[in-house]
């Protein structure tokens, strides 16, 4: 890399930028597809409920369905509260 | 025992059409009896970059409503031996498709060729699916752009789930990934998705990558399937592409930036 890249490359690259921007997209409609059909609206309704209480945004709360074994699923809900700021 | 092609991509405009006149082409000059089917009822397009748009009398719907045989209505390519054409009809309804109506018609093509490409319409209508139902082998192309990766990987979920193979159990279709519109200029100056980050993304296996490239334009213009200029470095990106699918390991060429050599810079090239 030349001196005059380094100065250049503080900037981040848009590629980078969309190839982590699809890997995140991607695994989530993945993850979506291979679910049942009920996962988005049971995801809104648990959404709605905890709203009564905190406020939180729809992208902070995910719901997935993992197939653990032949008998066993497990259903993965995953909250992030928000910073406590006064 | 013919095989079954589909080529297609959930997103529109990244060229579903050039791919399958140009994989179509490449696959009757290697000798195969192919014929490539246009599904996109509606809105036809394969006859105009195969050069053939003057020569539709029946189309594929007229097979379907008994309206015309095959025979009559298949379109031989005149430049290469081997290579017809099933245009899709004009009309306006869009249930003209019915499954039991394209089975009946690949059943029948089955019997006389050796490779059916089916030419997708984009989106994930009824179209869409139509064409995938039957297939054996999928070609999704993808250009390095954001949209048209999240909509291959759309297209490989409807692959794994809404054919045929999927329904009865069968081994899955296997899935090619096709990129088109690379430049390696800008790929080396991080401003478009490699190669790699593509392939990583989708996860599914590399058949082609196919340069942005002047000859695409040309050869659609003047209804010349890019596969018959062979000179053009699209043209040999896709002959590569073929050889692949015909089970030859062959190197991916075009990948990176052509370092201009003196005389080149002086006398230009």
């Amino acid at each position: 890399m030349s001196l005059l890249d380094y100065f250049r490359s503080t900037k981040k690259k848009t590629a980078s930028t969309a190839k982590e921007r699809l890997q995140i997209i991607v695994a989530h409609e993945r993850n979506r597809r291979s679910g049942p059909d009920y996962l988005p609206q049971l995801e809104r309704d648990i959404l709605e409920v905890i709203r009564k209480y905190v406020d939180i945004p729809a992208d902070q709360i995910s719901v997935s369905l993992e197939q653990r074994s032949d008998e066993l699923s497990v259903l993965e809900l995953n909250v992030s509260f928000p910073d406590e700021k006064r | 025992m013919a095989k079954i092609i589909v080529v297609t991509s959930g997103k529109g405009g990244v060229g579903k059409t050039t791919s399958s006149a140009a994989i179509g082409t490449g696959l009757a000059l290697s000798g195969h009896k192919t014929v490539i089917v246009d599904f996109d009822i509606g809105l036809r397009n394969l006859d105009l970059i195969m050069g053939c748009e003057r020569r539709v009398v029946y189309d594929f719907v007229n097979v379907i409503n008994g309206e015309a045989n095959l025979k009559q209505t298949l379109i031989k390519d005149k430049r290469v031996e081997n290579l017809f054409i099933l245009p899709a009809s004009q009309t306006r309804d869009k249930d003209a498709l019915t499954k039991e109506g394209v089975e009946k018609v690949l059943n029948e093509l089955a019997k006389d060729f050796e490779f059916i490409i089916c030419d997708s319409p984009a989106g994930i209508e009824a179209g869409a699916m139509m064409a995938l139902y039957f297939a054996d082998e999928a070609v999704v192309v993808t250009n390095p752009e954001v949209s048209s990766v999240r909509d291959s990987d759309r297209i490989l979920g409807m692959l794994s789930s809404k054919s045929r193979r999927a329904e009865r159990g069968e081994d899955a279709i296997k899935e090619h990934l096709l990129l088109t519109r690379y430049n390696p200029e800008r790929v080396a100056k991080g401003e478009m998705l490699s190669v790699d980050d593509v392939q990583e993304i989708l996860a599914i296996p590399l058949i082609g990558v196919i340069p942005e490239s002047q000859a695409v334009l040309n050869a659609s213009n003047s209804g010349q399937p890019v596969t018959l200029d062979q000179d053009s470095d699209a043209g040999q990106a896709y002959l590569d592409t073929v050889s692949r699918l015909l089970g030859n390991d062959v190197d991916f060429r075009f990948l990176t930036v052509e370092k201009k050599g003196l005389l080149k810079r002086i006398f230009g090239g």
